[in-house]
């Protein structure tokens, strides 16, 4: 059997440098914003965790289309290992934006449009799990998965639309300016070179995990399918 | 000349009729479905009846749970009924495709030289009946029973746009629920989450209605929900194929 691909190796080497890059920028490069205090300083990572959940969540729906043309399991793998990884980010997500609004709107929790959206997203792909959980035929769990991460796709674009069609107190701190969010901030350009870089850092993470994720997949069918030669003979 | 022309004009015109035979005959699918739903539904009375006593049963829970005062009644009627809706709807939604997988009828009618999306509109349309007779047996017995009147035509469309959403993408979930190990449970937990913005935006444009706001205050609600209901159909209707093939 072989062992770990030597470019996943070199990936995951390179994500942790630039994690610990990314860690150290939040911590000490960004300076402290002026009104809020250290606690902004969870902003970096809240919006690069929201990012990853939203890629992860276009990634399962394209993966599901590309399924649905060409049959192809492999694509069917690709859905649901970046459902798990995002499911994971966008909880960080909101778990990370709770700890912010606790000291900047004075509760952890609020039922503003954007929180709401985030929340209907994570649990329209936590169904997403149990269908698949629900299904034993392999060909029908793919095919299921691939229509349902489409159609709860539709709920991602509404969660980044939210914000700016209804009226919410989320801070947008990219392109528009509303005057009723609170605790919006402008960046300095430190804070922005600090905010990228964790965007970038954070996609890197998850690219690396889905590729883990993937070769745990394809390991786990080769396993399956041992047994069963085995029980065979 | 002439003849070429005539020739090509004589294709149009039977390519134009062939067209209209097969948009009749795609049309008559689809009514055959819905009045097989119907009739089966006339003569066993189970879903209706169901629906109909389950609902009455939620609006009692709200009136306990929540004390419909005469103050507060007004401001909550459209999400008492929206919930009973949402919740009436599953129970109807699972009988009429758990009835389709029991008895061995979605295989029959996979069998039957009609398109896919043919049974998905079928089953779909009959769901919308059945939906829309439990709102025109609840609407007046929720006015009688609190004294909101709830004939307002506003209200009537909101409630129509709503429910085809609702239905729209509940038909098609529903066919995969029936399909899996969990069967009933799942449907809601799968529903409700892709369905809340139709729910959301019928919630607050019966509330409009019901509170006399400006139209230009409810108009943003109305044009989402037909926004909704346009995608919901759409991505259904092209994706039901895959969910009932074998």
């Amino acid at each position: 059997m072989e062992g770990t691909p030597r470019a996943l190796k070199w990936l995951s080497a390179v994500t942790g440098v630039l994690f610990l890059i990314a860690l150290g920028m939040v911590l000490f490069y960004a300076p402290e914003e002026a009104v809020m205090g250290n606690v902004q300083r969870v902003f970096y990572f809240h919006v690069a965790a929201g990012w990853v959940g939203g890629l992860a969540f276009l990634v399962t729906a394209l993966a599901g289309i590309a399924f649905l043309a060409r049959r192809d399991p492999k694509w069917d793998r690709v859905a649901q290992a970046s459902v798990e990884v995002g499911i994971v980010f966008t909880f960080i997500n909101i778990v990370s934006g709770s700890i912010w609004a606790r000291p900047i709107w004075n509760t952890w929790w609020t039922w503003d449009p954007r929180l709401v959206t985030a929340t209907v997203m994570e649990l329209i792909y936590l169904a997403y799990v149990m269908l698949r959980q629900g299904i034993e035929d392999p060909e029908r769990r793919a095919r299921f998965g691939s229509v349902y991460g489409i159609v709860g796709f539709i709920s991602v674009p509404i969660t980044f639309l939210s914000i700016r069609l209804l009226r919410t107190i989320h801070p947008v701190v990219i392109g528009s300016n509303d005057p009723s969010a609170q605790g919006a901030f402008d960046m300095t350009p430190a804070m922005l070179q600090t905010f990228m870089f964790s965007l970038l850092t954070f996609t890197f993470v998850y690219a690396t995990l889905l590729w883990h994720r993937l070769r745990l997949q394809n390991l786990m069918e080769r396993v399956e399918q041992m047994k069963m030669k085995v029980f065979a003979s | 000349m002439p003849d070429a022309l005539g020739a090509v004009n004589e294709e149009a015109v039977r390519n134009r009729e062939r067209g209209s035979k097969r948009l009749k005959d795609y049309l008559s699918a689809v009514g055959g479905l819905v009045w097989k739903d119907l009739a089966a539904e006339l003569r066993s009375r189970e879903l209706l009846g169901a629906m109909l006593v389950f609902a009455l049963l939620v609006i009692l829970i709200f009136n306990f749970a929540l004390e419909l005062q005469v103050a507060t009644r007004k401001a909550i009627t459209s999400g008492v009924l929206w919930t009973t809706f949402a919740f009436a709807g599953t129970l109807g939604l699972n009988r009429s495709m758990g009835m389709e997988r029991e008895r061995g009828c979605l295989d029959a009618l996979l069998l039957a030289p009609v398109d896919r999306s043919a049974i998905y509109f079928g089953k779909a349309l009959a769901n919308l009946v059945f939906l829309l007779l439990v709102a025109v047996i609840v609407l007046p017995v929720y006015s009688a029973l609190y004294g909101v009147s709830l004939f307002n035509a506003g209200l009537v469309g909101v409630i129509v746009l709503g429910v085809v959403g609702y239905v729209a993408v509940g038909t098609l979930l529903s066919a995969m629920s029936v399909q899996t190990r969990t069967r009933d449970i799942l449907l809601p937990i799968l529903l409700f989450p892709v369905v809340l913005p139709v729910l959301v935006a019928a919630v607050k444009a019966s509330n409009g209605f019901l509170q006399g706001w400006d139209m230009a205050e409810i108009m943003p609600w109305i044009n989402l929900l037909l926004v909704y209901d346009v995608i919901f159909v759409a991505v259904s209707f092209m994706s039901f194929e895959y969910i009932v093939q074998e």
